[in-house]
């Protein structure tokens, strides 16, 4: 028997190895995560297509990306992401291998390498004060053997060196108050000249020698009627403007700094002329843009300044940039939209009129909304004539590259500026699914099986190891359309900037569908629509089962708190519009109540700016049930401006001119006003609203119990010095302190306040359980910290009976209000933390039994997961045997950053800005989304899959070893079988 | 050779077994050899049964408190493992544990079954049992203690509230700061 028990050990111990360990390994990557990058809207677009060199376009985005795509595949070579102050004004291509990048309102310029997005050079352009940037790079200007860049910015004219980015000369053109709008240099000559506007009324220009910077001339000349807007070239001594009136066309001629104007009234040019009328920025020598509030009009400028209508087009029409030709001609395109598809224009310009050179329609899906933004690229065809690749940018932000009158690739940008994210169930599984599929996946299942099981024995060829690797990708249905039993697959829906709704699988991070939300399109009555947030509208669980899940949008008109809200609801499975309200209340709050009527559809409170109610779904049982709760229903406003935190109930209803059953009003109960000389509202937490708690009793290694004070209720409120607001340095250690509040939003009781001397924010704070964990910057220190308060019950600390306990005659469990008088205690600590922070969260399981994980999203746009473990305030230097044993680690003045618990691995999330947790139905498990520029999506196990195999547990090891063993015991036991009888004979 | 049997192992090929015995008369046909008489021998027992008898109650009655001590030797030795165990749970503790717990158990269970060589009229058992029992119960609670050291009893507040649901809330608050 010995044998056999020698075998089973032996095997147990192979198999104990085949258990994976905490962190990733290498071949583990892209198992369960996905990784997407994105670059954003596109706002400027130069095209490199020389010969030589592999054919790129090179994109400067509204997310402050720089990037150069693959004009073939659309792929990222490489990209740039810069801070959100250092927002890039201009881009264009120097010397035909540097991207120049202006940036900071004109501040700073910099040249990137185009093969490989390597930093060359960059220059700082310091000036006394803000004006219009702009980049001029002429084609082939030299002072001595330098190519020279002009950069306008902060008042100052800049010569700078194409190599090395010197400044060769430099000139302030502000003396006047001059408001620069255009840098011009005609090639060939050694003059600029730079033209804007002296106040409203006076039209100015500047002529400098272009190698020295001496200035030549400066002539300028008053316009009676006055300007309004930017100023716009047409070719290089002429440019147009508009009145200050808004009527009429001014046709600005400065040929050698002899200054004319020459004004036509816009109803003699366009017919049905009513009113706003601008100038679209375009590049097309000789015509500009007139976009009125209908149409699209070219415009043509005759030689003395005379005006001709060159054509008239649609409202949504996007036209590009003048692009030459190689024989001297030029062409411009346009895209218009008929009838569900896009037409694209490619028109030839020349004295006489123009001339349509290509004409194409393309279907595109109609999620797309209008074309925003159109560039052209020419290039020569086989035959020697011109072809045009076209890129365009529509409404939802997706970039398409079009050629010969159809799509080459397309870009779902819209992806990097995500506003919210909701997580939805997918359908549950069908029955009835066919025997054949069930063998073929068995014979899959078999043979995956046989390759796994020879990869753990080591004996798989490089073939067997790429198919290994190919499948654990692949793995078993992770991109399956329907519910599985871990819960790992859901839907993301995801709202992005520019309005639309999309649904990502987490599976492997496709899209399920979009949509652009009509409601948070411009249009009369909404011109500068926004979403703002998302809301699980209806989540069947129990009952209702038949219906599908939905979301709320929310979003508003304009800018301002009391602009109108817009709402809708989405169907979480088909991404169909079941429901949407235009032109609502505004809405200052959103508060998701914890009822739900027969439909499951959860009940909203919106609040509007005057401090109004509105009960949403409008329906009589939700009213119902929201009438039963009024009592109980409290909200509370932190406003940040005046630095006041207000408590109100929910009262009867409101009184208005027409009756509105599901308007209330509400009372003020209750305000903390927060000193404004000394304190401002730097950041508030709460408990996610679906979190769950396991237990509300947290047990020492002393068999001690302290009962933890959870509560929905509960706020989280910093507040910094007003003058510590400012960036790091701004104070002295002395001025600045950061207090800390909790705070009781239905009472306002103030249940804690604590001041960190000499600290600043920003703040960072997650809210969980009872405890909460914020991160701030401590002056005296020179360093960041992370500090933890938990909060514990001490009115139920006595309940110490046993008997009354095991009999279950205790109140623990009861209801409680908080108008009985809270009788807490708190215990908390302050560690010192490496890194500084974008964003904050917490890991969130279904049943709130394993530990946690605080997310921390860092400033290397990377995320890292931190145990609580070692933010616990029971952390002393020397714990002892009892703590030990309990998992407190002994204390230490910083939190260590393991390498291995970064979520994100190798990989970047680009531009972070938030962090989801989604609990799965897997109680160890929770999937994190994080998003920014790029998207991140995992799963963490914070204590480890306790509840489950790991995925690449081989069951083929398993069934061997069991088959092995029970041949072992056969085997083992013939043998003593034998030994005995020999023994005996003997 | 007739009532020869060969016994297997033990070296030996075939034997032959010369002693008989059977007793009865009828199965017999030889007579039995002079100066030998059964009957004798049987009026022999019934002489000598009285006191043999008596030897054999005192005997059994010495045995049985023997028995009923022994407990005593297991507890000392009991009580040495598990202060050897120490008080942390772990492999060897609870296999202890458990083994002192189980020991008394089962001999609380066969308290009948041990006691049964020693029955007899004359002995009285009551005593012994007693004294067996109440070591045993002696050993078992030994057992129950280092259960209670090892902190496997569940004698602490913090063994019935470790999954108490949260107390439910009867106001309910939200909003913040106001959205922008």
């Amino acid at each position: 028997m010995n044998m056999a028990i020698r075998v089973y050990l032996l095997l147990f111990l192979a198999l104990s190895y085949s258990y994976t360990a905490f962190s990733l390994y290498e071949d583990q990557v892209g198992l369960m995560d996905w990784h997407q990058q994105y670059i954003g809207k596109v706002k400027h677009a130069v095209f490199h297509t020389q010969k030589a060199a592999r054919k790129r376009v090179v994109v400067s985005t509204e997310e402050n990306v720089v990037s150069s795509l693959d004009l073939r595949h659309g792929e990222i070579f490489w990209r740039h992401v810069l801070a959100p102050s250092d927002v890039i004004d201009q881009i264009d291509i120097a010397l035909g291998k540097y991207v120049i990048t202006l940036s900071s309102g004109g501040s700073i310029l910099r040249a990137w390498n185009l093969p490989d997005g390597q930093m060359v050079w960059e220059s700082t352009l310091p000036g006394p004060k803000a004006s219009k940037p702009l980049l001029l790079v002429p084609t082939n200007l030299k002072i001595g053997r330098e190519n020279v860049m002009f950069v306008y910015g902060n008042g100052f004219i800049h010569a700078i060196s194409s190599i090395d980015g010197e400044v060769i000369w430099k000139k302030e053109l502000a003396s006047e108050g001059i408001n620069i709008q255009q840098l011009i240099y005609t090639d060939g000559s050694d003059t600029i000249s730079a033209v804007g506007f002296v106040g409203t009324h006076r039209f100015g220009t500047y002529i400098l020698h272009a190698k020295s910077g001496e200035l030549l001339k400066y002539k300028s000349m008053e316009f009676a009627s006055g300007f309004s807007g930017d100023l716009s070239l047409v070719t290089d001594d002429t440019a147009v403007a508009i009145d200050s009136v808004g009527t009429s066309l001014v046709t600005i001629q400065f040929h050698d700094g002899l200054i004319s104007f020459h004004q036509t009234r816009l109803s003699h040019l366009i017919q049905n002329f009513r009113r706003a009328a601008v100038i679209s920025p375009s590049n097309i020598p000789g015509v500009f843009i007139l976009g009125t509030d209908n149409s699209v009009t070219l415009i043509k400028v005759l030689s003395r300044g005379e005006l001709k209508v060159v054509e008239e087009l649609g409202h949504a029409t996007a036209v590009s940039d003048a692009l030459f030709l190689p024989g001297g001609q030029q062409a411009f395109a346009l895209v218009q939209h008929r009838d569900g598809k896009i037409l694209l224009t490619v028109k030839l310009d020349s004295d006489d009129g123009t001339s349509n050179l290509l004409e194409e329609t393309i279907h595109l899906d109609n999620q797309r909304g209008k074309v925003q933004k159109v560039f052209v690229n020419t290039y020569v065809r086989v035959d020697r004539s011109n072809g045009f690749r076209v890129l365009i940018v529509m409404e939802d932000d997706s970039l398409f590259l079009l050629q010969q009158g159809e799509i080459v690739w397309s870009r779902e940008d819209g992806l990097a500026s995500i506003v919210d994210v909701k997580p939805a169930e997918l359908p549950v599984e069908k029955d009835g699914v066919s025997v054949a599929k069930v063998e073929n996946n068995l014979f899959e299942l078999l043979k995956g099986h046989l390759l796994k099981l020879k990869g753990t024995l080591m004996i798989a060829t490089p073939d067997d190891v790429t198919a290994i690797q190919k499948m654990r990708l692949q793995s078993s249905g992770k991109s399956k359309m329907t519910r599985d039993r871990n819960g790992f697959r859901k839907l993301l829906i995801v709202l992005t900037r520019a309005g639309k709704l999309f649904a990502l699988h987490t599976g492997d991070g496709r899209i399920v569908w979009s949509r652009l939300l009509k409601t948070l399109r411009k249009s009369e009555t909404c011109q500068s629509p926004r979403g703002i947030s998302l809301h699980q509208w209806q989540d069947p669980h129990h009952h209702a089962l038949d219906q599908n899940p939905s979301v709320l949008i929310v979003g508003r008109c304009g800018d301002s708190l009391d602009s109108a809200g817009v709402l809708s609801i989405v169907d979480a499975y088909t991404g169909e519009e079941r429901n949407h309200m235009e032109h609502v209340h505004s809405i200052a709050h959103i508060i998701p109540l914890s009822f739900t009527d027969s439909m499951e559809q959860r009940l909203h409170l919106l609040l509007d700016a005057n401090r109004r109610a509105h009960l949403y779904p409008r329906t009589a049982e939700a009213l119902d049930i929201f009438q039963r709760e009024l009592g109980n229903i409290y909200w509370y406003s932190a406003e940040t401006d005046e630095g006041i935190l207000r408590g109100h109930s929910v009262q009867k209803n409101c009184v208005l001119e027409e009756a509105d059953n599901f308007c209330f009003d509400s009372r003020d109960l209750w305000s903390i006003v927060f000193p404004s000389e000394s304190e401002k509202i730097a950041a508030t937490a709460i408990r996610s609203l679906n979190e769950v708690v396991h237990t509300q009793a947290k047990v020492t290694a002393d068999q001690e119990v302290m009962y933890k004070y959870v509560s929905k209720n509960l706020l989280f409120l910093a507040t910094v010095a007003p003058k510590a607001v400012g960036p790091i340095g701004s104070v002295t250690p002395d001025e600045s302190s950061l207090i800390v509040y909790l705070i009781d939003t239905v009472t306002g009781r103030i249940l804690l306040r604590v001041t960190h001397h000499g600290s600043v924010g920003p703040v960072h704070a997650v809210f969980s359980e009872n405890w909460v964990v914020y991160h701030y910057f401590n002056l005296r220190a020179h360093r960041y910290e992370m500090s933890v308060i938990e909060i514990y019950d001490q009115a139920r600390a006595e309940n110490k009976d046993v008997l009354k306990l095991v009999l279950g005659t205790h109140n623990l469990t009861s209801p409680i209000t908080a108008y009985s008088r809270p009788e807490v205690s708190t215990k908390s600590q302050s560690y010192f933390f490496a890194h500084s922070l974008k964003t904050m969260a917490v890991t969130l399981t279904a049943k709130g039994i394993t530990s946690k994980q605080v997310l921390l999203g860092t400033i290397g746009d990377q995320v890292l997961a931190l145990d609580k473990r070692f933010l616990d305030p029971r952390r002393t230097v020397n714990p002892t045997q009892a703590e030990k044993e309990e998992g407190i680690i002994p204390l230490t003045d910083s939190l260590p950053i393991i390498p291995q618990s970064y979520v994100t691995h190798a990989l970047k999330v680009e531009g972070l800005r938030g962090i989801v947790t989604v609990p799965a139905k897997l109680e160890s498990t929770t999937l994190v989304f994080a998003y920014g520029t790029d998207l991140f999506f995992t799963r963490l196990a914070p204590s480890r899959t306790y509840d489950s195999l790991t995925e690449d547990f081989s069951y083929a090891l398993l069934l061997i070893t069991i088959g092995a063993l029970v041949v072992a015991i056969f085997v083992t036991w013939i043998w003593s079988e034998k030994k005995e009888l020999q023994e005996k004979w003997r | 050779m007739d009532k020869g049997k060969a016994v297997m192992g033990s070296g030996r090929r075939w034997a032959v077994e010369f002693t008989d015995n059977s007793t009865s008369h009828s199965s017999r046909n030889i007579p039995d050899p002079p100066g030998f008489t059964r009957v004798s021998q049987e009026q022999d027992d019934s002489a000598t049964s009285k006191q043999k008898k008596d030897a054999e109650a005192n005997w059994k009655a010495q045995k049985a408190w023997e028995v009923a001590q022994a407990p005593v030797k297991n507890l000392f030795m009991m009580g040495f493992m598990m202060w050897m165990a120490g008080s942390t749970v772990h492999l060897f503790s609870i296999g202890i544990t458990i083994s002192a717990l189980l020991q008394p158990i089962n001999a609380l269970r066969g308290v009948g079954k041990v006691f049964e060589p020693y029955k007899d009229n004359r002995v009285d058992l009551m005593l012994p049992k007693l004294v067996f029992i109440a070591l045993n119960l002696v050993g078992l609670g030994l057992g129950v203690w280092k259960l209670n050291t090892l902190g496997l009893l569940p004698t602490h507040v913090s063994d019935w509230v470790s999954s108490l649901p949260p107390a439910q809330e009867v106001e309910y608050s939200g909003g913040g700061i106001p959205l922008v």
